[in-house]
């Protein structure tokens, strides 16, 4: 990481991994997929000349194992994949939300479910990101649409997986991964860097699932000489398995109060013209870019649209939902999927007379501008 | 040193017990043995790390006073390549039973054993799914029965020792629950051996296997074990008449191979003379 400003010309997948390296990455399992791979392969080149390490493992599965053993042991880890490798990931994503375990896991979205459409882009995985490994658990889950946000939304990812002890799942797309644009990277000052805390009571004192007010207890990592148990059975303060109805229930409410209590600062969002808009279109991802096109076309011509970009998708930002909703006659949610967000945006705005309208497209292809702005017009 | 002063240093004698297993299951013994070599090793046990699956196997590292990690089925491997990989200086031991380590996590065994990252993996074979109520597994002999095998058992079982032998481990040693002093020694070597180690114990499981295959007691079964294990130094001056229905024990396997965690320091150093592209 330079100290000084820099502008470069790179693709989204190129400014994940420099965003993971600036973030303090120094260790990364992963998997060869189709549009994940750049992000492995830039790393196995940049982590060893940095002292980091950096291991292609025998799957998907392995990849999410073997990160997670990585930060346990101290590292700031990540891996990358895609759909199908998202999927095997997901039990022990699992696993890591129950252990609060910081690690960051990238899924660059292609289309389609299965093997699907590997080199297109699509959304298709968000409420897999949300939902995707088994039993309650809260999660955070990042959305990029450029490759700006590529760099700073990994930081991001870093910085919120250590600050809340939790898996952060990045949503990168074919579409944003490949795109080659103009990026100016901060100076090293510049940017906010977050690392998890460390007990610092003497041993014996030391409660590692401590219920604490804020909700996220200090990590010791192993050979720290905390000695302590760490299992995906539910457990207790001290970490040992229970059945105990009473710590089970404290135990899963905590998961979720030390994401809930802080939301405001995990939340993040854009609003573009959105102040006296009629039209507020919500988008993510690189549909965000068409939308943002398609808004200032409909400007020029007189309609009043906005657009909220969604950065953060979970914790869904309510909130803001509701303030557009409050705000807005229509609400248009163009994705490439059969309508993941637009779902959450229903259920968050269920009191609000505003109408909802999706835009969807499942082949393959990206949304236009163009298309975004017919919506915009009809409204209209 | 006598029994209860061991017991007091290692294990989480006064949080843990009584522990899960059934009485006169091997999994106890293997306890044992461990302790008895985290003793023999003198080691800092702030540096040791035991990581395992899902089992009555992988319950063994809660019993243990060190880092220890209960993962997911079959991947403890996957985390204790992540924990090595990143913390070299730790010992790193990985538990595991027949199922986890052979059915669901067969190929994290064989691809660590041809990485060959420096970890110590005990298998613990009892050749059936216990935990879950004596399922088959994929070290259930040729026509036993089994919980989903009641008309006898169709497939054919690995031979752990051999196959992650032959997939790159540069230590393998066997023994059996009743040999208990050799498990002491095999995990030693297992353990001191730069590389991926591994330490079969052929173990028994009377609750699940026993009493579905004639053999209803621990008892019985530990004197098959005896009657069935041949040390291989003896093994190797037999005729195959003579070694028909045995197995070996013993050292299996002691090879120098350049191991992981060594071969990418090296990859550090030469990655810091290359300049950017």
């Amino acid at each position: 990481m330079d100290h000084k400003r820099q502008t470069l010309f790179i693709q989204g997948n190129e400014a994940i991994a420099r965003g993971a390296l600036a973030a303090g990455c120094n260790f990364f399992a992963g998997y060869p997929i189709t549009p994940a791979s750049e992000i492995t392969e830039i790393m196995s080149r940049e982590l060893p000349r940095r002292g980091g390490s950096f291991i292609q493992m025998e799957d998907e599965i392995a990849s999410m194992g073997a990160i997670t053993g990585a930060s346990l042991a101290g590292a700031k880890s990540l891996t990358a994949t895609s759909g199908p490798g998202f999927s095997l990931m997901q039990e022990n994503i699992g696993f890591a939300s129950v252990t609060e375990v910081p690690c960051v896991i990238v899924n660059v979205m292609r289309g389609g479910a299965s093997t699907g459409l590997p080199t297109n882009p699509g959304q298709g995985d968000v409420m897999q990101a949300r939902w995707g490994t088994h039993g309650d658990h809260p999660a955070i889950v990042l959305s990029t649409s450029s490759v700006s946000d590529c760099f700073s939304l990994t930081i991001k990812a870093f910085n919120f997986a250590e600050r809340f002890r939790t898996p952060v799942i990045l949503l990168s797309d074919e579409m944003v991964s490949h795109t080659r644009e103009k990026i100016i990277l901060p100076g090293k000052d510049e940017i906010e860097i977050l690392n998890r805390e460390k007990p610092s009571v003497p041993h014996e004192w030391y409660i590692p699932y401590e219920d604490t007010e804020d909700g996220v207890p200090a990590m010791a990592e192993f050979g720290d000489s905390y000695k302590y148990h760490i299992t995906g059975l539910t457990h207790d303060i001290n970490g040992f398995p229970t059945r105990n109805p009473k710590e089970v229930e404290a135990f899963v409410k905590r998961l979720f109060r030390k994401i809930s209590n802080h939301k405001e600062q995990i939340q993040i969002y854009e609003n573009f013209e959105t102040e006296d808009a009629d039209i507020i279109v919500i988008a993510y991802g690189s549909v965000a870019r068409s939308a943002l096109r398609a808004i200032k076309i409909a400007r020029k011509m007189g309609i009043k649209a906005g657009l909220l970009k969604l950065s953060t998708l979970f914790p869904f930002p309510k909130s803001e939902v509701q303030n557009a909703a409050s705000k807005a006659i229509k609400l248009i949610i163009p994705e490439m999927n059969t309508g993941q967000i637009s779902r959450e945006v229903k259920k968050a705005i269920s009191d609000c007379p505003v109408e909802v309208v999706k835009l969807n497209r499942i082949d393959g292809s990206l949304i236009t501008p163009k298309e975004i702005l017919k919506y915009i017009e009809e409204v209209d | 040193m006598p029994y209860t002063e061991l017991i007091h240093k290692y294990l989480r004698h006064n949080k843990k017990f009584p522990h899960v297993w059934c009485p006169g299951c091997g999994n106890g013994i293997v306890l044992g043995a461990l302790i008895r070599a985290f003793d023999k090793m003198n080691f800092d046990m702030e540096k040791v790390v035991l990581v395992s699956g899902i089992g009555c196997s992988s319950r063994l590292p809660v019993y243990v006073d060190c880092n220890t990690l209960h993962t997911t089925h079959g991947r403890a491997l996957t985390f204790a390549t992540g924990i090595k990989f990143a913390k070299p200086e730790l010992n790193v031991i990985v538990i595991m039973g027949d199922g986890d380590a052979t059915a669901i996590g067969g190929n994290h065994l064989i691809h660590a054993a041809r990485r060959n990252i420096d970890l110590t993996a005990i298998i613990i074979n009892n050749n059936i799914y216990g935990m879950t109520g004596g399922q088959y597994s994929p070290t259930t002999p040729f026509g036993a029965k089994a919980a989903t095998s009641a008309y006898g058992n169709i497939e054919h079982p690995f031979n752990i020792s051999e196959l992650v032998a032959v997939a790159g481990a540069t230590y393998v040693g066997r023994s059996t629950a009743f040999h208990a002093k050799l498990i002491d020694k095999l995990i030693i070597q297992a353990v001191e051996k730069p590389g991926f180690g591994v330490v079969e114990v052929i173990t028994h499981c009377h609750t699940q296997y026993g009493r579905r295959n004639n053999t209803p007691t621990a008892v019985e079964m530990m004197k098959l074990q005896q009657e069935k294990a041949v040390l291989i130094e003896k093994a190797k001056k037999m005729s195959p008449d003579e070694l028909k229905g045995k197995f070996t024990i013993g050292t299996l396997v002691d090879r120098n191979l350049p191991n992981y965690c060594s071969e990418y320091s090296r990859i550090r150093r030469v990655a810091l003379t290359k300049t950017d592209k």
